[in-house]
């Protein structure tokens, strides 16, 4: 079973990463680009009946700094 | 004093610790494999040293902070232990919640690596008690993730309790408030960005780090 795990930068919580790609989009002379936000997509293969909790508790424990980033779990397609 | 320096694949300033630390002390430190689950008896501190441990996969830190050797730091260090993170350390240690806050990519997005000029905020605790409280320090960075994030009210309480120990005298990082050092509510955790180890011979042009262990050594 496939599910994929997106993990993103809070609101509010500055990404210096996203700003760079920002500033070379505009470089590029692709206008109106007004903000660049980078997270990551985790996809994991795990075993059918694998509960949500147990997912939600993979995110808290290692896939996601919660200081810092939220996640969002979905079905892969 | 009888210390350990935690050694995960990717350390690469675990010698230069143990240097230092031979130095100061007179003893040379335990090297822990971070496969170890437990720690040798009556350790009065464990170092966890700059490099980038487990190639820094996820984020800085995360995969170590979740090794057998840092549960058992975690415990230690709830016995009262003294730990010092400096650099990928001090992001171990976020990691693994002995100290609050995140270690975030630097704003400048460059890697930063040069002598940077440090103050130190509060000489209260066993980690600074040898340097004096406004001094200016230079020691060197060494780093890509060193940008210092929290929120408000961690960063506000941090403040209020003097728990923000170094901080960068000029803009290195984008870390919020400048920090550079903290310590945690009890006062045995320190982790610091800026690495003391390097600059604690004066074989090597400055020796404003050495006193961190100076103070420890007389704790």
């Amino acid at each position: 079973m496939k599910r994929r795990i997106f993990v993103t930068l809070k609101t509010g919580v500055l990404d210096p990463q996203g700003r760079a790609v920002q500033h070379a989009l505009t470089g590029l002379g692709f206008d109106g680009v007004n903000d660049v936000r980078i997270g990551k997509l985790i996809e994991l293969d795990v075993a059918e009946g694998t509960s949500e909790s147990a997912l939600d508790d993979m995110c808290k424990k290692l896939l996601a700094n919660t200081v810092i980033e939220n996640y969002r779990i979905e079905d892969a397609a | 004093m009888k210390s350990a320096v935690i050694v995960f694949p990717g350390s690469n300033c675990d010698r230069d610790l143990a240097v230092c630390l031979r130095d100061v002390t007179g003893t040379a430190p335990a090297m822990i494999w971070h496969g170890e689950s437990v720690l040798p008896e009556g350790l009065d501190l464990v170092a966890v040293p700059g490099g980038f441990s487990y190639g820094d996969y996820l984020r800085s830190g995360a995969m170590a902070a979740r090794s057998p050797v840092m549960q058992a730091v975690v415990k230690a260090a709830a016995k009262g232990t003294k730990v010092l993170g400096v650099c990928n350390g001090f992001q171990v240690l976020t990691e693994a919640g002995l100290l609050p806050g995140a270690l975030m990519r630097n704003a400048g997005i460059h890697f930063v690596c040069r002598p940077v000029p440090l103050t130190v905020e509060n000489n209260q605790n066993v980690f600074t008690a040898k340097y004096a409280n406004g001094e200016r320090l230079m020691i060197s960075v060494a780093h890509h993730d060193g940008n210092y994030a929290a929120d408000e009210e961690t960063l506000e309480r941090l403040e209020g309790e003097g728990r923000v120990v170094f901080r960068y005298a000029e803009p290195v990082n984008g870390s919020a408030h400048d920090i550079a050092g903290i310590i945690n509510a009890a006062g045995n955790v320190m982790g610091m960005m800026p690495h003391p180890e390097r600059m604690a011979d004066l074989g090597l042009g400055l020796d404003d780090g050495r006193r961190v262990f100076e103070s420890l050594l007389a704790a």
